[in-house]
């Protein structure tokens, strides 16, 4: 087991400069980041910008991209990072207060919509071909063809513009994480700009979950050792937790941790429209002004993010289930 | 001896009494498959809708009550026509400029199935391709090929598709290929690029699964050489998922086309076209100032596709699932 980790971290280095370079010339050829300097800074002096080349390693020519790319990296792992080309500020500071406020929005939303979509899926999975479950497969059919947007501009639209119509105020705010001008600290007011945020992302997480959930908890049930687990008289609700559901939920635990991107990516469409200042802000922000400096770092803490999870999925599937060899 | 042939000849009779009573109704496989098609209600209902729409789409010279760029009345003090609600003159309101949102819509629609149809044909042609090769030759190439589609599946798709989108359209060779980058055509070659990932997964799967099966080896042994070997026998034998896998693609890049047009890097379709994209977007800037209508129409329009779509391919995918029991056929 030991092994097998340790071998798939040291396979994941490579994978990580692999990919973050790929991404690298992408970003390099895509924004071409020179360009986008002048752009946003359009009486930069050639100091300046000769300057900024060199701070980024924005060197030409295939050499050059390679030479430019361990730059940019040891200076990303020594903390030495190029500030945003628009207003020169610092990348750090502001990546971090972003990636906090992703990570309590992403962190409350996916806890309670895993939770309810398990719950959901098993109480379906119970009784297939029922009513309750046509009822909710379609709800949730519904709901994962649904795009986040679209049910934020719904949700948008009923409870805070047409709710200030009918009852003189909106009942929940349509963007930021607190009011223009508040200062401090407040979990009531927070908590009320993260409502509708939320409940995007948690619509799309419930409904994904309880499909997978009640898929899996169908497979297990039909299976023989369920059988042998009921002759051996044990009671029906034993046979369901100790039997059904631990084996249900190996397959989705191995899901979930592949399905980080997918519910970044929600979170990131959803963070946009709410105007709500976290990662997927950041990035839109920075991909509009073509900032280099801010999106690489972003798009380095993404892929290790994705690729951790990936290692995440493979190693949890195989302790779960001690049927995986691990060669 | 004697005693034990004698009731196994019997068990043999009784095999074969039940396979006659069995094969007495003959069915082909691909009746089989409509009968497991019409089975699920949510894809037959999906099948009429969609069906219907892209009738309204086909006609929509007919069908639409005003010109895609034009206003439902000439507009004046005393009769304004910007962003009036749904009312006789205009089933479902006008916008801005006075133009009918329910014309504009089957406009818009007509260029979004249009992206849909061919980008999702487009990348399935390129993902079978890629994954059935990626299946047969195995190896190095096939192991880095899936790794890299692995990880770029599992970055946000938003943030995926704006990069390659401005990587696409910085590289000035492809111009020709791409044309502009508001162009209907550069958003199909930016989803082919993209679309063919999980397909070439599901076709490397199918491949795997069947290279080694008999019907392939004997077609290898009378000299088929690895292209006739897919071509013929491989992806025949994979029609069901490729299928599938189709159908979710284009609702996939309706979405998606969509998604671009409502951040705002969606196509800009020529003079006096638009998109579900555009009126999508056109939503935003409608939600403050309180005209549901141009919100909820093409919201309501472009989930509805996507969900009559998805059904279709749920429904294919029962139709074509031979171990799926209906009972009673």
């Amino acid at each position: 087991m030991l092994r097998f980790v340790l071998r798939r971290l040291f396979w994941s280095v490579p994978m990580i400069i692999l990919v973050t370079f790929l991404v690298y010339v992408a970003l390099r050829l895509g924004t071409d980041p020179v360009k986008s300097y002048l752009r946003v800074n359009q009486r930069a002096s050639d100091k300046k910008i000769q300057q900024y080349i060199e701070a980024n390693g924005l060197y030409t020519g295939v050499g050059g991209y390679l030479r430019g790319y361990f730059q940019w990296l040891t200076g990303f792992l020594t903390g030495d990072w190029p500030r945003s080309i628009k207003g020169s500020r610092e990348v750090w500071p502001e990546f971090k207060a972003a990636m906090f406020n992703t990570l309590r929005l992403g962190l409350v939303a996916s806890f309670i919509g895993i939770t309810i979509g398990l719950c959901l899926g098993i109480f379906v999975a119970l009784k297939p071909g029922s009513l309750r479950d046509t009822t909710v497969n379609t709800g949730a059919f519904i709901a994962v063809s649904t795009p986040p947007y679209v049910s934020a501009l719904l949700l948008q639209l009923v409870f805070a513009v047409y709710w200030s119509r009918w009852f003189g105020e909106p009942l929940f705010p349509t963007s930021g994480v607190y009011p223009p001008g508040h200062q401090g600290f407040d979990p009531f007011l927070m908590l009320k700009h993260m409502a509708l945020p939320v409940l995007v992302v948690v619509i799309q997480v419930v409904a994904v979950y309880a499909r997978y959930m009640r898929a899996s908890l169908l497979e297990t049930l039909n299976s023989e050792y369920m059988r042998t687990a009921r002759a051996k008289g044990i009671s029906e609700r034993r046979v369901l937790v100790r039997h059904a559901l631990r084996n249900a939920l190996i397959p989705i635990v191995t899901v979930a941790a592949i399905d980080i991107g997918a519910i970044l990516g929600g979170l990131i469409i959803t963070e946009r429209i709410f105007s709500y200042p976290g990662l997927g802000d950041f990035f839109l922000g920075a991909y509009e002004n073509g900032d280099f400096p801010q999106l690489m770092p972003w798009m380095f803490f993404f892929t290790l993010v994705v690729i951790v999870f990936n290692l995440l999925a493979d190693v949890s599937y195989a302790w779960l289930d001690p049927r995986i060899r691990l060669d | 001896m004697t005693d034990l042939q004698q009731p196994l000849s019997d068990d043999l009779l009784v095999v074969t009494d039940a396979t006659q009573g069995l094969t007495s109704e003959s069915v082909s496989p691909a009746r089989l498959a409509i009968r497991r098609y019409l089975h699920h209600k949510g894809a037959v209902v999906a099948l009429v809708v969609l069906s219907t729409m892209a009738l309204f789409v086909i006609l929509a010279p007919l069908t639409a009550r005003y010109g895609v760029n034009e206003a439902v009345f000439k507009t004046s003090a005393a009769r304004p026509n910007q962003f009036l609600p749904p009312q006789s003159v205009a089933w479902f309101g006008t916008d801005d400029i006075g133009r009918d949102l329910y014309s504009r819509l089957i406009y818009g629609l007509r260029v979004s199935l249009l992206i849909g149809l061919v980008s999702a044909l487009m990348g399935t042609i390129v993902g079978v391709s890629i994954g059935a090769a990626a299946g047969m030759r195995g190896g190095r190439i096939d192991d880095v090929l899936m790794r890299v589609t692995d990880i770029f599946l599992a970055f946000p798709f938003l943030v995926t598709l704006l990069i390659a989108r401005s990587f696409l359209s910085s590289v000035s060779w492809l111009e020709p290929i791409t044309g502009p980058v508001t162009s209907v055509r550069f958003v199909i070659v930016l989803f082919v690029v993209f679309g063919w990932m999980v397909v070439a997964r599901i076709m490397r799967g199918q491949v795997l699964s069947l290279k080694e099966r008999e019907f392939v080896e004997a077609s290898r042994a009378l000299g088929a050489s690895n292209t006739r070997i897919v071509v013929k026998h491989l992806v025949p034998n994979s029609i069901g998922p490729i299928l599938v896998a189709l159908t979710f693609s284009v609702s996939g890049a309706i979405v998606a086309e969509s998604t671009l047009g409502f951040f705002g890097y969606g196509p800009q379709p020529g003079a006096g076209q638009t998109s579900l994209g555009n009126l999508v977007g056109g939503a935003k800037g409608a939600l403050l100032p309180g005209y549901w209508w141009l919100v909820v129409f093409p919201c309501v329009t472009l989930v509805l596709v996507a969900l009559c779509v998805n059904f279709i391919g749920d429904g294919l995918r029962d139709a074509t699932d031979p171990k799926l029991d209906m009972g009673g056929h």
